[in-house]
């Protein structure tokens, strides 16, 4: 709850600084403060430890410890495909957490996967997508990072309802929490690596690739098209925007949607 | 014996012939030859294992590139602006895009560790020149991460002009940085600053 009431006084204190020049990013001079938070943070604090993390600790432990917390999420994975009409998939997911949590000895091991049963994404700020929510104005969150103001109070609920916040003692809870924040980081050691050589401004590459990897998440690797002069080569000029540009659609793009939402 | 070694050979042969002409493969038997040449290339390879960079952009440039499409890539991540460009200045963004992101594509594969792909059968039908390959990457207790390659059938065979992974376009995703910085530095501005990037890229290394 906390999380959520520094939230709303960021939003608030977001609306006094209007400077960008994106339509989607109205508060830029005010994220990229943030985003320079963060990086300064990540650089002396959450890098180095999760390097040491991945270093020292032996893949097939951290194999586990990403499996257990994989498992936890399972449970709001499924509420939320469920809230987004997906009840088979929101079905399987709680039947992936009952075949880890048991054979999968508190789910340690991930043997849903295994029968076939694959891990989902989902999350609140994809739910009131799916519902028909937009972004919203991009947000760069202190401490968290990427977000919108969609997905910002997605985030809330996801924290509100979390399993691991219920834990107690609270001396048992904290480590864990760190250990997850741990896990992450580590996970996503090589997409920071890559995003640093990769970008001219790492601030707008992160942010383009944040906003197309929501918008594919909440269509589940799908998301409708928009569609473009055909030529390769000479691009006709948009009538909207030049800056927002959705990739060009493929001609079995219809196929590819229709094998994937059935 | 010697029949089962003339057998091999004949096979062997067979095998080999039966790839020689990858412009007429189809895009995703393309994509998935390519990717398997290539991943077993940077297993068995000794340079590349003990993290020659040199010798795996060599690999990515005769095994990979010649299945892109950098021209197209390159105007498309330019957008409008590609047509205000003269014709050397759209040579010099697309080598300059090019070595970018060869560079990246080297950093990527060198953190590769026998993840399983599962190439997904192809949708489209025969007439299509435009399709989307759809490749995914399984890695232990977390969602497969999709690869997604938008090809397009020339008359030099299928060529590659946008990766999308986890859907994120690449093109797309330097659309914005390319739109900005031609807006402030003009489009000279922009091969300069690839320059200095690959300039930096390469000196790091």
């Amino acid at each position: 709850m906390k999380r959520f009431l520094a939230f709303i006084a960021f939003v608030a204190l977001a609306g006094c600084a209007t400077t960008g020049s994106d339509p989607r990013d109205p508060y830029e001079a005010l994220n990229r403060d943030f985003y320079a938070f963060n990086d300064a943070f990540d650089q002396d604090i959450g890098r180095p430890i999760a390097t040491a993390y991945r270093n020292h600790v032996h893949s097939e432990i951290r194999d586990r410890v990403r499996n257990f917390f994989g498992n936890l999420s399972d449970l709001f994975i499924g509420v939320n495909n469920v809230l987004q009409g997906k009840f088979e998939d929101g079905f399987l997911d709680w039947v992936r957490f009952a075949f880890n949590s048991t054979f999968g000895l508190f789910g340690l091991h991930d043997v849903a996967t295994d029968m076939g049963l694959e891990k989902h994404n989902e999350d609140f700020g994809q739910t009131f997508g799916r519902w028909g929510a937009g972004d919203g104005p991009y947000l760069v969150l202190p401490f968290l990072g990427s977000s919108t103001v969609r997905d910002g109070i997605g985030s809330a609920l996801d924290a509100y309802f979390d399993p691991l916040g219920e834990v107690r003692p609270i001396d048992v809870r904290n480590p864990l929490i760190v250990l997850r924040l741990t896990n992450t980081r580590a996970d996503l050691l090589e997409a920071s690596r890559l995003l640093e050589q990769a970008a001219l401004d790492r601030y707008v590459f992160q942010r383009d690739a944040y906003l197309q990897r929501r918008r594919s998440l909440i269509h589940d690797g799908r998301p409708p098209r928009e569609v473009e002069p055909r030529s390769s080569v000479n691009p006709q000029p948009l009538s909207s925007v030049d800056s927002i540009y959705h990739p060009r659609v493929p001609q079995n793009y219809e196929a590819v949607l229709a094998a994937t939402h059935p | 014996m010697k029949r089962f070694s003339q057998l091999l050979t004949l096979s062997s042969l067979l095998f080999f012939t039966g790839l020689a002409p990858a412009q007429d493969a189809a895009p995703d038997v393309l994509v998935k030859n390519v990717t398997t040449e290539v991943v077993e290339l940077i297993t068995r390879d000794k340079e590349i294992r003990s993290g020659s960079r040199t010798k795996l952009i060599e690999v990515i440039e005769t095994r990979v590139l010649p299945h892109f499409n950098f021209n197209a890539m390159t105007a498309l991540a330019m957008g409008q602006s590609w047509g205000k460009a003269t014709p050397e200045q759209k040579k010099r963004l697309t080598d300059e895009f090019k070595t970018l992101l060869v560079r990246t594509y080297a950093s990527a594969l060198s953190a590769y560790s026998e993840q399983k792909f599962d190439f997904r059968p192809l949708r489209a039908k025969p007439t299509d020149t435009d399709v989307t390959v759809q490749v995914r990457v399984l890695q232990q207790g977390a969602q497969p991460v999709p690869i997604d390659y938008s090809m397009e059938k020339t008359a030099a065979g299928w060529k590659v002009y946008d990766v999308m992974v986890g859907g994120v376009s690449l093109v797309a995703n330097y659309r914005t940085e390319f739109a900005n910085t031609v807006r402030d530095n003009g489009i000279d501005g922009l091969i300069k600053n690839l320059q200095t990037k690959n300039r930096s890229l390469d000196e790091k290394k």
